[in-house]
């Protein structure tokens, strides 16, 4: 990655977007998919009604918008920035979506939840920092 | 006994499609004009590929399969519990795509499996 302020600027605005819109995008969706119901109580009949809830609401719709935001920016972020270095955002995104479910959604996340959740941060962090490649070009 | 399946088929068709989707795209070859042009010639030459379907269905499985999930379990659950797609992805790569996951890789998706089985036991 070349270095100038610019540049560094650009980065770290994109990653401060990637590791806010993914969990963003998933709080929308949990908290439109908990107004239509449980799919504990759906009939394979009443599947459609369903359908026709999920794709008329605004949160839904909100949540798959913050997705695609966070789809877009991390693919243009890897093509100027090391995969290396982008990927911590995307394992911080983790602990960001349980910080916004406790805040917006109101859930209880316990001490144990928090936990497994530093250690997921820390695997895909010792994932991220392998080699992209590790296949020899035939 | 749903969540499970549920999110059995969140990691598995999610990682499922996007391996399918990476054998599609290795099929096509490293992209190199980025003209819009070329890229739309791209595109065009990718949903020729039968991989590509079967990764486009596979991925549109999980995300119905995760809003499902979301209506019945909390946001900081679910989440978390897809890094397990960490594990399948490895394992899917190792198998699937030939791919050579090194030791360091595997040590980083244990611990994620490891993670996931705390978050998993914060349910109750």
């Amino acid at each position: 990655m070349k270095d100038s302020p610019g540049l560094h600027l650009k980065t770290q605005v994109f990653l401060l977007f990637i590791a806010f819109f993914a969990p963003l995008g998933n709080v929308l969706l949990g908290k439109g998919m908990k107004a239509i119901g449980s799919a504990q109580d759906w009939q394979p009949h009443k599947l459609f009604p369903v359908l026709i809830h999920i794709f008329t609401s605004g949160y839904i719709w909100l949540g798959t918008s913050c997705l695609l935001a966070f789809f877009v920016a991390y693919m243009l972020v890897l093509t100027w920035a090391d995969y290396s270095y982008v990927q911590p955002a995307s394992a911080f995104s983790y602990a960001v979506v349980a910080f916004l479910g406790l805040l917006l959604l109101g859930e209880k996340v316990n001490l144990l939840r928090w936990s497994g959740i530093a250690v997921i941060c820390v695997g895909v962090l010792v994932v991220g920092h392998t080699h992209p490649q590790s296949t020899e070009d035939s | 006994m749903l969540e499970l399946i549920l999110l059995s088929l969140v990691v598995a068709a999610g990682t499922g499609g996007e391996l399918c989707i990476s054998r599609a795209m290795k099929a096509l070859g490293e992209v190199h004009d980025f003209r819009p042009a070329a890229l739309l010639q791209f595109a065009g030459r990718a949903i020729r590929l039968g991989w590509m379907w079967i990764g486009i269905g596979l991925m549109t499985l999980a995300f119905f399969s995760l809003l499902a999930t979301l209506s019945m379990e909390n946001v900081s659950f679910v989440v978390p519990v897809t890094a397990l797609s960490y594990a399948a992805g490895a394992v899917g790569a190792a198998l699937f795509l030939r791919e050579k996951v090194t030791r360091q890789r595997w040590l980083g998706v244990l611990i994620v499996c490891l993670g996931v089985t705390l978050v998993w036991l914060s349910r109750h």
